[in-house]
C-alpha cells in the first residue's frame, strides 16, 4: 500500500461529516502530502471522488478494506 | 473578479428536520471552495437563535416519516409505527417524544447535531443574514440570536443571489 503523511479516521461518521473532516485536515497539510481516510459511510465512496474533482486535490486510491472504505488523497 | 462559485440559499423552516438541508448543503459547498451565505427567514429563525435545543420535529400531517424506534433488537426497530394523525393530535408531548426518538436515531446513524453543522458553517465563514423583517413580525430581540448575523432585507439577499452560481429556497 501507498505511503501517507496523515491519517484520518471517520469511521461511524455520517455525511457531510468526513468530508469536512478531511477538508479541515488537509487544510494542516502541505503540496503533496498525502491523507488516509477511514469512513464507513457508503455515500463517502463518491463523495471523495466529488471532492477531489471540485478541490483539485487527488484520489490516489479508493478501496475497500475490512469492510470500511480507504481513500489516499493527495494535497493539491 | 474572483471565479469564485457561489451557493445562495433561503432557509425559511424552523423544525429540527429541516435545519439539516441548509447547514449540511452550506457547510460542503463551503469545504469544495464555495462561498457560501444563508438567509434565514419566517421560521428559518429558529435556526440561528442562541439555544436551538429546542428545535423539534413532527410526524403530524407529514406521511413521509418513517416512525421507528431507535432501539431495541433489530425486527423491533424495523417495524414503523403508523399512528393515525387523530391520535397523534391528540397524544399530550407526542411531539416531543418523536423528536427524543428522532435525536437518539441521528445520534446512533454518526449525524451530526445541527448545533455541530451550524458551528462548522461558522468555522468556514458561511454568511449568515437574518430577514429583519420577520426579527419585527414575530417579536424577537437580537440578543435572541447567535452573533456574527447581519440583519437586512430582500434586496440585501438578491444583492448576493444574483451573482450565485446555485440558489436554494428551502
Amino acid at each position: 500500500m501507498a505511503n501517507f503523511d496523515q491519517e484520518l479516521d471517520a469511521s461511524g461518521l455520517n455525511c457531510p461529516l468526513p468530508i469536512l473532516r478531511a477538508k479541515k485536515t488537509l487544510g494542516g497539510m502541505t503540496s503533496n502530502q498525502v491523507l488516509r481516510i477511514v469512513a464507513t459511510d457508503p455515500g463517502s465512496v463518491k463523495d471523495f471522488e466529488a471532492f477531489a474533482k471540485q478541490t483539485g486535490n487527488t484520489l490516489l486510491s479508493s478501496g475497500e478494506e475490512g469492510g470500511k472504505f480507504v481513500f489516499l488523497i493527495k494535497k493539491a | 473578479m474572483s471565479d469564485q462559485k457561489k451557493l445562495a440559499i433561503i432557509a425559511t423552516k424552523g423544525t429540527l428536520d429541516w435545519a439539516y438541508p441548509p447547514f449540511i448543503l452550506a457547510s460542503t459547498a463551503s469545504a469544495l471552495g464555495y462561498e457560501v451565505e444563508i438567509f434565514f427567514t419566517f421560521y428559518g429563525l429558529q435556526l440561528v437563535r442562541k439555544d436551538i435545543s429546542g428545535l423539534k420535529v413532527s410526524p403530524l400531517g407529514n406521511p413521509g416519516m418513517p416512525m421507528k424506534m431507535p432501539f431495541g433488537p433489530q425486527w423491533f426497530r424495523g417495524i414503523n409505527w403508523n399512528i393515525p394523525n387523530i391520535i397523534q393530535a391528540n397524544i399530550p408531548g407526542f411531539e416531543s417524544l418523536a423528536t427524543t426518538l428522532m435525536k437518539k436515531t441521528i445520534a446512533n446513524n454518526g449525524v451530526a447535531t445541527i448545533a455541530e453543522l451550524r458551528e462548522l458553517c461558522q468555522e468556514a465563514e458561511v454568511k449568515f443574514t437574518v430577514c429583519q423583517m420577520t426579527v419585527d413580525l414575530f417579536g424577537f430581540e437580537h440578543s435572541d440570536f447567535i452573533d456574527g448575523l447581519e440583519y437586512a432585507g430582500a434586496a440585501k439577499f438578491f444583492e448576493f443571489a444574483g451573482e450565485s452560481d446555485i440558489c436554494l429556497y428551502m
